[in-house]
């Protein structure tokens, strides 16, 4: 097996696990206030901490990056559908860089 | 299968659809970030087949693009997805308890933001069938994007591609930014996290740590600080999963 393919493979297993044993172990609801706050506020940090500074560096000119950073923020704070939102932030990219690069 | 859960695996699959349309286009972005990490189309559309799981995947593809080792990843993986703990646990509520274990199995590999969002959101207790034929109309989507992504990723001009690369961080502003709108906590939660990971990005002690590091250590010592300082009412945990609002849109 190839090393790519054994990444695969731990992703496959890991990913899962995190999916497959709550439903099929857990009956009762999780007591603990501490876990379950954890558990609640994981997904925004975890995301949070990807996307920033990340995104400045993905794009050919960093300013656009940083601008669809604005419009991305702004158009989900006003309600706009993850797709709409993911769109937005590739047309401000792409229009800036034409002037930009 | 009764005819009732044959009903509730069309509704599904028909509520589905927007769904996979979504995952396709982002899954095409996910695709390019398989091919930076030097993953063949065939690999890129398994790795998604397999994982369904976007920030796990992207985060993953770094990892395998920095030669991470193989107990790194499966810890990244699982601090990544933590949420899909909290989701899962939140779904064995949502079923009848008498539910047998491989529906519970099959119901729960289909977990993913939005078709989790669509599940919670049923009236009632859900029928597993509903989320299977949700997971069935998707998943397609998401793995024939990243085949795709990771095929033509190469051959799309430099602007198209620097272009698409902001997709994904789109998409995960889209997941954390509207809950922060009407909760203050999850709002200074968010700034103080742009503001530590943008400090230790300047840190050059963190270079040198197994990629993905960073991102646990920040979750660990963020989310553990938060859950100590401002635990979170059960009304709200039941509320305002992240994720969650997504798929009503």
């Amino acid at each position: 097996m190839s090393r790519t393919l054994a990444y695969i493979l731990v992703m496959f297993i890991s990913t899962n696990l995190v999916r497959v044993l709550p439903l099929t172990l857990i009956r009762k609801p999780i007591q603990s206030p501490f876990i379950r706050s954890f558990l609640y506020y994981v997904p925004y940090v975890t995301l949070s901490v990807m996307t920033f500074p990340a995104i400045l560096s993905v794009t050919q000119n960093p300013v656009a990056a940083a601008a669809a950073f604005v419009v991305g923020i702004l158009a989900a704070w006003f309600g706009r559908s993850l797709f709409q939102v993911a769109i937005l932030c590739c047309v401000t990219v792409f229009l800036l860089e034409l002037v930009l690069v | 299968m009764t005819e009732q859960n044959r009903k509730n695996l069309a509704r599904g699959a028909r509520n589905g659809i927007p769904i996979s349309m979504g995952y396709f286009a982002v899954g095409f972005t996910i695709g390019i970030a398989a091919k930076n990490a030097g993953l063949t189309p065939l690999e890129g559309g398994l790795a998604s087949m397999l994982n369904m799981a976007s920030a796990g995947q992207f985060a993953g593809f770094t990892m395998i693009a920095a030669s991470a080792s193989f107990a790194a990843l499966f810890l990244m993986e699982i601090i990544i997805n933590a949420r899909y703990l909290l989701m899962s646990a939140s779904l064995s509520q949502k079923i009848d308890e008498k539910t047998g274990m491989l529906k519970r199995l099959l119901l729960s590999l289909c977990v993913t933001d939005e078709i989790f969002g669509i599940s919670i959101a049923e009236q009632g207790k859900l029928d597993p069938f509903y989320t299977y034929g949700a997971y069935l109309i998707s998943m397609p989507g998401w793995t024939l994007g990243t085949y795709l992504g990771t095929l033509l990723g190469g051959i799309l001009p430099l602007r198209v591609m620097s272009a698409l690369s902001v997709a994904l961080f789109g998409m995960f502003l889209a997941v954390i930014v509207p809950p922060a709108r009407k909760n203050r906590t999850v709002l200074v939660l968010i700034l103080v996290c742009f503001a530590a990971s943008w400090a230790a990005d300047q840190v050059a002690f963190f270079d040198r740590l197994p990629s993905g590091t960073l991102i646990i250590l920040l979750t660990l010592v963020l989310a553990g600080g938060a859950a100590l300082l401002f635990p979170v009412s059960d009304d709200t945990l039941n509320q305002e999963t992240a994720g969650s609002e997504v798929a009503h849109e």
